[in-house]
């Protein structure tokens, strides 16, 4: 792999053990994808997840010297000061809290806390390239912008985002970026949910490879919510960090381009409603009823129309007294909900907003022995890992379930 | 690519050629436990190294202070960082890890950590390197030597420690 004099001098440590360990890093990952060479980058997302080893990489780097040449944007970890008045944590669990948010100011982070940076806190131009983690985000900044990034882990971003560069390989080539198998669809796509169960589809069959997704009696293209909650289930049952809609995503003007102009291979699936539906039914590990302590919206965080969308089918009715009914967001959104009126208005009825928070973190745990209800398969799997079953339901259920405190 | 690649001395090391990752303390060496299969460090216990993933090939057995020949890495890249960290604190990690086939995450792993790593070892790695093998793997000379004694391994190590 090619390195320049100055690349080779910071491995060296000339900048510190900071800018050397970062380095250090980029280079084995070009080594291990034959990289020619390094090449600059112009934004990072870092998917901070506040588990320790993630922490220290940042300590490691920060007190190496390091700081961010392209400041990465981050994932939410969760809100510590407001959340530990509501909720219990272990005195270890609030103090790496604290620790992960101090390091990643100290390196140099823009803390949007957010993990859809690509539909505004940081969202690349056709052809930018970017290193960015969290699995929904890569394939969004992919297929929605035409951005290139690879599928990066929140250490390799890290690491892009102090040496402003990444090694040039996989999704940064065009070559790479063409479409490996073709799916057609026939089915009714009406909300974000139901982009989400064809992603949870799609990426069971793909693996990591490049979807190529043809849409038949579709009556309307895609949302930015729906393009985030498609890529973001399909990174979840596949890794899926690039797709193609034919005739929707810019490069895929034509089903043939998505292929680069080679033969198109036969459909490899075909989906239709009744695929989705059964998807949904085996998707609900826990397939319970009864009474709900939870339901939790926002994974990935909630945009403001999917906040309007909420307070439209609550009609004003009230959350159960046994249900807390949370919904994760930016802190931009939140404070034009709160602005606009509608957070008070969602408040009043009993629906909270948390921002700077993901569902997957220690601040949910008192509700771990009930049942919770999700309208993301993304949430159900990470919070089923740590001890809660969630029933995934359309978001006009959740809202029902919240207000009726059972499902 | 066979087991007859390499270089065997009168002492009866065998040397073969591989490529650096990840230096780590670049030479290091140990008793061999080979992995016919992915890991997930995240699945070990990490007081003892004792890998606990069911029906993995070298469940309950500890790759602590080991040489670890390994397939590759499995497991997203938040829980295998994590793993690598927990064992690192433990002083449980493998002393240095050969892989047959270098994947992103466990590479991120290793350098987080400063883990010895090497790949693309001439031949097959199954073949000349079996359980109980010494092994020293030399990350700055991109070399791994093999020997079923620790001995003339440690008198191979001489002139070098000299210098």
């Amino acid at each position: 792999m090619y390195l320049t004099d100055e690349e080779k001098r910071i491995l060296d440590g000339e900048r510190g053990e900071g800018g050397r360990k970062a380095m250090e890093l980029l280079v084995a990952l070009g080594k291990t994808f034959d990289a020619e060479k390094l090449i600059p980058v112009t934004r990072t997302h870092v998917a901070l997840s506040g588990q320790e080893g993630d922490t220290y990489w940042c300590e490691l780097l920060v007190n190496g010297g390091a700081t961010c040449k392209v400041p990465p944007s981050t994932n939410p970890s969760w809100d510590v000061e407001n959340l530990t008045k509501l909720y219990e944590v272990t005195p270890e669990e609030r103090e790496l809290g604290v620790r992960t948010i101090d390091v990643y100011r100290r390196i140099g982070a823009k803390l949007t806390f957010n993990c859809a940076p690509g539909l505004g806190s940081n969202a690349p131009l056709f052809g930018e390239h970017v290193a960015f983690s969290e699995s929904s985000a890569t394939p969004y900044v992919n297929a929605v912008l035409g951005a290139r990034s690879n599928r990066e882990s929140s250490v390799s971003a890290l690491a892009a985002a102090v040496i402003g560069k990444t090694p040039l390989y996989g999704f940064h080539l065009p070559q790479n970026r063409h479409g490996e198998f073709f799916v057609s669809v026939d089915a009714e796509l009406n909300e974000p949910y139901d982009w989400g169960l064809l992603g949870y589809y799609v990426g069971r069959f793909a693996g990591s490879r490049i979807p190529v997704l043809s849409f038949r009696n579709l009556p309307r293209k895609p949302r930015p919510e729906e393009f985030l909650y498609f890529g973001a289930e399909a990174a979840t049952s596949g890794a899926v960090a690039m797709y193609h809609f034919a005739g929707i995503t810019p490069e895929a003007p034509t089903i043939e381009a998505a292929f680069g102009n080679k033969r198109i291979p036969e459909a490899e699936l075909t989906v239709r409603s009744d695929d989705l539906a059964e998807q949904e039914a085996t998707l609900s590990v826990a397939n319970a009823s009864g009474a709900i302590n939870l339901v939790m919206l926002g994974c990935p965080q909630y945009s403001y129309d999917q906040l309007l969308e909420t307070e439209r089918l609550m009609e004003g009715r009230s959350v159960h007294s046994e249900t807390a009914f949370w919904i994760l967001t930016s802190v931009d959104t939140a404070e034009l909900a709160a602005r606009s009126g509608m957070r008070g208005r969602l408040e009043a009825l009993g629906v909270r907003l948390a921002v700077d928070t993901c569902i997957d973190e220690p601040c949910w745990k008192s509700f771990e022995g009930g049942l919770g209800v999700t309208d993301s398969p993304k949430c159900a799997y990470y919070r089923e890992r740590r001890g809660q079953p969630f029933v995934i339901r359309r978001l006009s259920e959740c809202v029902n379930a919240a207000i009726r405190g059972k499902v | 690519m066979t087991g007859m690649s390499g270089k065997v001395s009168s002492e009866g090391v065998r040397t073969y050629k591989c490529r650096s990752i990840v230096k780590g303390a670049g030479k290091v060496s140990g008793e061999a436990i080979v992995s016919r299969g992915a890991m997930c460090f995240y699945l070990c216990d990490p007081q003892t190294g004792t890998v606990i993933e069911r029906n993995h090939p070298i469940q309950g057995r500890s790759i602590a202070g080991k040489i670890l020949v390994l397939e590759s890495g499995k497991g997203s890249s938040v829980v295998q960082v994590d793993g690598f960290y927990q064992l690192w604190t433990k002083g449980a990690l493998p002393g240095a890890i050969i892989l047959r086939e270098a994947e992103p995450v466990i590479v991120s792993a290793a350098v987080v950590v400063g883990t010895t790593m090497v790949d693309r070892v001439e031949g097959d790695v199954y073949e000349l390197i079996h359980d109980g093998d010494f092994v020293e793997v030399d990350a700055d000379a991109e070399e791994i030597r093999v020997g079923t004694d620790m001995l003339p391994l440690l008198k191979h190590g001489t002139p070098d420690k000299s210098s």
